[in-house]
């Protein structure tokens, strides 16, 4: 592999050092658990996208020039899966379930309320770059629907009533 | 030729023999049927994306509701019952294409694909006509794809075949399907030029109008309005079969003509993109003398001869037999020299020796995909031979075919053969000075400089027989290299004579008698054994052909007559198709020239030759005329006229004014040369043809023709005569059914679009049903011994210098097509970083280097994979003595030249430019 | 004897049980039985005729499947396993409850399917927005490397395994099984073709098994208390126990282990508590998103893989969810459809491109725009995306509910279209 995509990389000029070490040791570490570097691409996204919340151009280009992967392919790869963002994204992410379950209980209306309170709809960030709105599929905890994530933490059982606090909570310097 | 194996299976009750282990869909296609499909490619198999070749297949004979099934994904099996025509399968696949269509754009009018689009071919085969999605579309951003390429991606129905010949089939990295559902997206990552050599191909792979020619769109004509003749690429020694296509007296395109042997279903860029110099105002349209005063037809042809009298004929690579041999008759054999360096000629006289060697076998395109170890010495062969580059890369591919058999997947899965097989490979060993565009796919490199690629060839060679000579410098990939080539079924040597190194080919036969001498050995306790693939590659259209007139002189190269004429030997020189300053060193041919007393020279484009002539012809260009070419295999082929001639341009066989008629230029040298004694099987069988019938060059829908010159003159004029060939120009005849090489394009009915082809195949993938794909004329004679490559000595204290060769830059003519000027560098001299820091060169700048009591100047171009001691010197349209510069060459900084610099260079080793570029 | 093995540790008013406290209930002891002499081929037997079938969806025989896996001399060496932890079909939240509850039962049914196959690495291929279940895997996976439980020659046994968590980078598709394996091989995941099978060339080219896990969470209880004990644990048809669950508008929606062959209507009223106050149940999906609408009529069947597809859906993941009457029966099946179009991988026709217009047709019955000619188009597509057509099952899935849904809810079509409005929505 790797051929023509060092070109390209070659007229980015991008830094050498554009990876930080810390990124550069877990991608590394990934390289140890899977027998191909196509594999290690898509986890190299997830960790570049740990680290600075979203994959811009340039993250990309350098996995792929670290990873000696063609820029095309990994692009095909960020833009397939749905937890990969191409685009910058609030401090956190909101992944707001709006499937089957969570419909049933009434989560159309709590998004609304949500959109009120924080000024945004599916795909935006607040104007404070605190939070972004995503919807996804059924988060697995029906039973207590309606259901979001901030960040890594699932909320459920979700009316209009507890939204503030729970967002109160993210807000900057209240962590 | 074995046999295939054949079942009975029952389609739409009747019963029909087909091919075991192969799919319904490319069965239901070889019988002749219309079952609708899009993702399936005859040559890139079957992923089952598309869903339009649904069919009804049934259990058994009790069974009558039957279970749908994708025709391409369905391996035919003795006794299989199916239904085309069964009405749930047809209206399914009615859905299918009303799916597709939802959200295309219905932009036919204004589509270049329109009218050999497959997408229309299909939507009409399946039913659909009427839209009732009456919802929002979906609509994509076009990106620029560079010079060749153009995109609309809101016609695209998603059936992946972009990216499955662009990435798996011919190896390109920036080509990718994004996003998903029905945003799916086929792009590159951002805008930029498409850096596939291939990526040509795109328009023809895709079946519909993502992909276009964007060349073609300049001057944009329906191909019903086309007049197209079979013809042959001029852009290498491969001889790719192609249809150009002509209006208003312009070539407007190229596209691909099927060759079961040969090009198959794909050309390179240079081929398709090159031949805009046909129409480039600069074309020798008079006959000119040494003033430049138009003379008139009849006063050239006079002076001709009357220069003939005592006259040098110096033959051309680029130029057809016919065109050869009419210079050689009109000189006399004696007279008639070399078009090509020394080197090439020295290189060429070994290739054709070795074409007679019965231990050997050159190898078509088919079968060079079908070896499973290839070992390359020294040629870059994608740019030398790109479409031999592109089925090397197939070659590698059988590794995974043969893990496939042994898992029982059928060769035809094309994403199941590859998810089996995911990086394994059939090896292939490249031997270069740098890194080469096949790199990706190699086993093992060997990099050096040229004399270091000697040496190891000769290692090698002894590895595989003890009696070879060897040398003690060895490289660690030899033996595993010399272990798979033992190992292999099929294994095949691939060198050349581009780089004119003649002692890397003797080194190439070395190890490929050694091989075949082993193998006979292994397979037959000493007798014979079949002979091993050595593939010798030509570097012009013509350069084989060129050396069968020289067959019986070989003394009389370019070297020669030029000395001959620099002493006064001889007066006068005919020079055909050639610009000599590119075969010699400079010196050499103005000395030449100089002492000439009358210089002749018949060629279609001004060049530093014609403008030292007293007596310039204009010749007619490929497209422009009939001619006979003979290929790297010895293979020769007749590419027919397309259009009218360029003003006063005719054929050089017209000239000299020995011949009436081409036929009796053709078959006059088959009876006179005897290397060409079979030549006249070229000529295209017509006894199907009535008398005075022919076949159309132009369709039966072509319009406007009573209208095309009305501007200047009312009266429809008389449709211009062809009593050279079987064809006509015009729309009346028929095709042809004996014979494909007369076949001026490919249609059929309700198949618009180059997939008509399978009409014409005798089975998917197979020979022309009319036959006939060209004649082979190399005979075997005596088996030869072992050479004795001397490696030069490289210890000179220089660099030694080779030819750096660029597929957009290198070929003569095609760089002077604007299409191909546009994806072209400067002259670049490639070097490791090593020596560009000995001698104190950067990456961009400008280099002097000296040799041979010469200087010249070229861009710095740093290569992190070159071999140290090594320095590749590409010149393409530059003026550089390349020849004058000798084997070795010492570098120093120089300013750089103003120009394209290396921008379009597209290497997978170059240095990084520093920042402040 | 244990009658809820899966669960039967499971208590979430305190954290999961570490490794020293599930063998102290009996944890690790199929492991130990492998190490007592176990051969790959007699696990493979006793899977066999447990009778297990797999809870990913398919409900296909375990056991069955992993016969097809090369085994022997001339067999690949490498082979892998696979644990299917997508869980994002909608509305089923077993596979966490799973995960999260008892960790260590996963990875000891994962220990013994590898040994089966003789793979010496196992994937987790966990939904990526499961960071919980993430985290207490990977502790679980720590314990027991350190117990040495994995790696290196496991209890003596010469067999080697590493167990590898991948959390995926998110779609629905990743669930079906040679998606995933594109997934995992860092790839687009679009499914692959069958045949070949994963079973002889998935991961890699490799021999792969792929499972679900609560599949391999009936492993270890089968080598631990045999098949009889397991056998016995029925009420029904198949074998074994099977998480049911429930949402919508239950009194206490929930997820619990059950017999399988229970009555629908005894894990509805026992269990979830029947329905609100006020509400009616109208309908339900018996397996999650995929499966076809089952009616109020059909609460007597068995929760059974052959009852309920005698009444036309299928178990599926057995996670019930369930429609009321005062809801909007087209609203569902949009929010369904816009799920399922969405979530098409791109791949083949009909779904592609099928689905969006689908979806497109809801988004219009929900303005008020519906027509009968919209409807049609509907009911075509149930067919032209049916199984058999396209080139996974995500699409055939999706026409389940659409199909059952146009069937058993045609009034309320008709009154969107006649109303030109929701007449749900006041
Ligand atoms: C679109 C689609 C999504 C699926 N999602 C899941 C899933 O999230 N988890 C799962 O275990 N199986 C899922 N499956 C089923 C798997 O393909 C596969 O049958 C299963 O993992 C096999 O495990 P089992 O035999 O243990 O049931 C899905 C299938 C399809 C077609
Ligand atoms: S049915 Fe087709 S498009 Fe849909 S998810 Fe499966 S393969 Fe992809
Ligand atoms: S041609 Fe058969 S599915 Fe596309």
């Amino acid at each position: 592999m790797s051929s023509m995509s060092e070109r390209l990389i070659a007229s980015t000029a991008l830094p050498a050092d554009y990876l930080n070490e810390e990124e550069i040791a877990e991608i590394e570490h990934e390289r140890t658990l899977y027998p191909d570097t196509r594999a290690v691409g898509l986890e190299a996204l997830k960790i570049v996208q740990k680290h600075r919340g979203w994959v811009s151009d340039e993250s990309l280009f350098a996995v792929a020039e670290y990873l000696g992967l063609p820029v095309a392919e990994l692009e095909g790869v960020a833009t397939f899966f749905n937890l990969i963002y191409r685009q910058p994204v609030g401090r956190n992410v909101i992944l707001y379930c709006k499937s089957v379950s969570c419909w049933i209980m009434g989560c159309d209306e709590v998004k609304e309320k949500i959109s009120g309170e924080l000024g945004i709809d599916y795909g935006e960030t607040s104007e404070d770059g605190e939070f972004t709105l995503i919807p996804v599929p059924c988060l697995g905890d029906c039973d207590r629907a309606p259901v979001m994530m901030v960040g890594p933490d699932q909320h459920r059982n979700l009316d209009e009533k507890n939204l503030g606090e729970i967002f109160a909570r993210y807000r900057k310097g209240r962590d | 030729m074995t046999e295939k194996a054949k079942v009975e299976i029952t389609i739409d009750g009747v019963t029909y023999e087909v091919n075991a282990g192969s799919n319904l869909l490319q069965e239901c296609l070889t019988l002749g049927m219309d079952l609708p499909y899009f993702c399936w490619h005859p040559c890139m198999g079957s992923v089952g994306a598309c869903r339009q070749c649904a069919v009804k297949q049934y259990r058994d004979a009790e069974d009558s509701a039957g279970l749908m099934t994708m025709a391409c994904m369905t391996p035919v099996q003795p006794g299989a019952r199916i239904s085309i025509e069964d009405a749930e399968a047809k209206a399914f696949r009615a859905g299918v294409i009303e799916s597709l269509m939802i959200s295309h754009p219905h932009d036919c009018p204004v589509c270049e694909e329109g009218g050999e689009c497959h997408l229309q071919d299909m939507t009409l085969m399946s039913g659909h006509n009427y839209r009732r999605y009456d919802k929002k579309k979906v609509t994509h951003r076009n990106q620029y794809l560079g010079p060749f390429i153009n995109h609309e991606m809101n016609r695209c129905i998603t059936c992946y075949r972009c990216v499955r010949f662009y990435n798996e089939y011919a190896g390109g990295e920036d080509l990718s399907a994004q996003a998903s559902h029905h945003f799916t997206y086929f792009g590159r990552h951002r805008d930029g030029t498409l850096e596939s050599e291939f990526s040509g191909n795109l328009v023809e792979v895709c079946p519909t109008g993502v992909f276009t020619d964007k060349v073609f769109s300049e001057n944009y004509t329906r191909k019903w309005d086309l007049q197209t003749a079979p013809s042959i690429c001029t852009g290498c020694g491969v001889g790719c079969n192609i249809t150009p296509g002509e209006r208003y007296g312009e070539l407007r395109r190229v596209v691909n003509r099927y060759h079961s042997e040969l090009n198959g279903y794909f050309i390179c860029d240079r081929g398709r993109f090159g031949t805009g110099y046909v129409n480039d105002a600069a074309r020798l349209a008079t006959p000119l003398d040494g003033a430049g005063n138009e003379l008139d037809a009849e006063a050239a042809g006079r002076q001709l001869r009357e220069i003939a009298g005592n006259a040098i004929g110096i033959g051309s690579p680029r130029a057809g037999n016919e065109a050869n041999f009419a210079l050689r008759k009109l000189v006399g054999e004696e007279n008639f020299h070399a078009g090509y360096s020394d080197a090439e000629h020295a290189c060429m006289q070994l290739a054709a020796e070795l074409a007679g060697d019965p231990r050997f076998y050159n190898p078509s395109i088919r079968e060079i995909e079908q070896a499973d170890a290839v070992l390359v010495l020294g040629e870059d062969v994608t740019n030398t031979a790109p479409r031999i580059a592109l089925a090397l890369r197939q070659s590698v591919h059988n590794k995974a075919l043969e893990l496939a058999d042994g898992a029982n997947i059928p060769r035809w899965q094309d994403a199941a053969v590859r998810e089996l097989a995911q990086q394994e490979r059939s090896p292939l060993c490249i031997f270069a000075c740098g890194a080469t565009r096949l790199d990706d796919v190699a086993s093992d490199r060997v990099i050096d400089t040229p004399s270091g690629l000697v040496r190891n060839a000769i290692e090698l060679a002894g590895r595989l027989d003890a009696s070879a000579p060897r040398t003690a410098k060895s490289h660690e990939a030899l033996e595993r290299v010399a272990g798979q080539l033992l190992a292999a079924r099929r294994p095949l040597i691939v060198a050349g004579t581009s780089s004119g190194n003649i002692d890397l080919i003797k080194a190439a036969a070395n190890i490929a008698g050694a091989l075949q001498k082993r193998r006979a050995v292994h397979e037959n306790h000493g007798g014979t054994a079949a002979p091993v693939d050595l593939c010798l590659l030509t570097a012009e259209v013509n350069s084989m052909g060129l050396h069968l007139h020289l067959m019986t002189r070989q003394e009389n190269s370019l070297g020669e007559a030029l000395r001959k004429l620099s002493s006064g030997e001889t007066a006068n020189v005919i020079v055909l198709e050639n610009d000599l300053y590119r075969r010699a060193p400079h010196a050499q041919v103005d000395a030449a020239l100089d002492a000439a007393r009358k210089t002749a020279v018949l060629d279609l484009l001004p060049n530093r030759t014609t403008a030292k002539a007293d007596l310039v012809l204009p010749v007619t260009a490929f497209s422009e005329q009939q001619t006979s070419y003979v290929n790297y295999e010895g293979r020769a082929q007749l590419a027919y006229q397309v259009h009218r001639n360029h003003g006063a341009a005719c054929p050089a066989w017209q000239w000299t004014g020995d011949f009436e008629h081409f036929r009796q230029a053709l078959l006059d040298c088959a009876g006179s040369v005897a290397a060409f004694a079979k030549l006249g099987e070229v000529l295209p069988d017509t006894s199907n043809l009535p008398s005075g019938i022919k076949v159309p060059r132009q369709s039966e829908r072509y319009s406007g023709r009573t209208a095309m010159k009305a501007n200047l003159n009312v009266h429809e004029p008389k449709q211009a005569q062809d009593p050279e060939s079987a064809l006509a120009f015009s729309m009346e005849g028929i095709p042809p059914r004996r014979d494909a090489t007369i076949l001026a394009s490919s249609w059929a009915p309700q198949w618009n679009s180059n997939q008509s082809i399978s009409k014409f195949q005798d089975e998917i993938n197979g020979p022309l049903r009319q036959g006939h794909g060209g004649t082979l004329l190399l005979e075997k004679k005596s088996e030869g011994g072992e050479f004795k490559p001397v490696p030069a000595n490289g210890d000179g204290g220089g660099l030694e210098l080779l030819p750096a060769f660029q597929i957009f830059g290198s070929e003569e003519l095609s760089s002077r097509s604007e299409a191909i000027r546009a994806r072209m560098t400067d002259a670049y001299l490639a070097v490791s970083p090593a020596d560009a820091e000995r001698h104190g060169l950067q990456q961009g700048r400008g280099v002097r280097l000296s040799g041979g009591g010469i200087e010249a100047i070229a861009l710095t171009c740093i290569r992190t994979q070159m071999s140290p001691g090594a320095a590749a010197l590409h010149v393409g349209d530059a003026e550089i003595d390349y020849h004058g510069l000798g084997s070795q060459v010492e570098l120093a900084p120089a300013d750089a030249p103003e120009g394209r610099g290396l921008g379009e260079l597209i290497v997978s080793d170059l240095v990084r430019m520093r920042e402040e570029r | 004897m244990v009658g809820n093995p899966l669960t039967r540790n499971i208590d979430f008013s305190r954290p999961p049980l570490d490794l020293g406290a599930y063998e102290a209930t009996g944890g690790y002891h199929g492991l130990h039985a492998i190490a007592r002499g176990l051969e790959p081929a007699d696990v493979l037997d006793l899977v066999k005729e447990s009778g297990l079938k797999g809870r990913g969806g398919a409900g296909f025989p375990t056991g069955l499947k992993w016969s097809f896996v090369p085994m022997g001399e001339k067999a690949p060496k490498q082979k892998y396993f696979v644990v299917n932890a997508d869980e994002m079909e909608p509305g089923t939240f077993k596979d966490r409850l799973l995960m999260e509850g008892d960790p260590h039962l996963l990875l000891e049914g994962m220990i013994i399917a590898s040994y089966a196959i003789q793979a010496s690495k196992a994937y987790i291929f966990l939904r990526g927005e499961y960071t919980d279940s993430e985290r207490i895997l990977r502790k679980a996976l720590a314990e027991a490397y350190e117990r040495g439980y994995l790696g290196r020659n496991i209890l003596d046994t010469g067999f080697d395994l590493d167990i590898i968590m991948h959390t995926s980078a998110g779609r629905y598709i990743c669930g079906e099984e040679t998606a995933l394996l594109n997934a995992l091989e860092g790839k687009r995941a679009n499914p692959r073709a069958k045949p070949p099978f994963p079973q002889v060339s998935g991961l890699w080219g490799k021999p792969t098994i792929v499972n679900n896990v609560e599949t391999i969470c009936n492993l270890p209880g089968i080598l631990a208390w045999g098949i009889d004990w397991y056998r016995s644990l029925t009420k029904g048809n198949d074998h074994g126990t099977k998480l049911f669950g429930i949402s919508g508008k239950a009194r206490t929606p929930g997820c619990w282990e059950l017999p399988l062959g229970t009555p629908i209507r005894e894990l509805l009223e026992v269990y979830g508590g029947g329905m609100r106050d006020g509400l009616k149940l109208k309908g339900f999906l018996p397996g999650g998103g995929s499966t076809d609408f089952m009616l109020p009529e059909h609460l007597d069947l068995n929760l059974d893989y052959d009852d309920i597809a005698g009444a036309g859906s299928r178990l599926a993941t057995g996670t019930l969810i369930l429609l009321d009457d005062k809801t909007c029966p087209v609203g569902m099946i949009g929010n369904l459809m816009t799920f399922f179009s969405h979530e098409s991988c791109g791949y083949c026709t009909p779904c592609r491109d099928g689905l969006p217009w689908v979806d497109e047709i809801f988004r219009e019955f929900e303005r008020g725009n519906g027509t009968h000619r919209d409807l049609a188009i509907l009911e075509e597509h149930v067919d032209y995306m049916g199984p058999g057509k396209t080139f996974c099952a995500l699409a055939p899935g999706a026409t389940a509910p659409l199909g059952s849904g146009l069937r058993y809810f045609r009034e309320d079509f008709e009154r969107h279209i006649t109303e030109k409005r929701c007449p749900y929505k006041n």
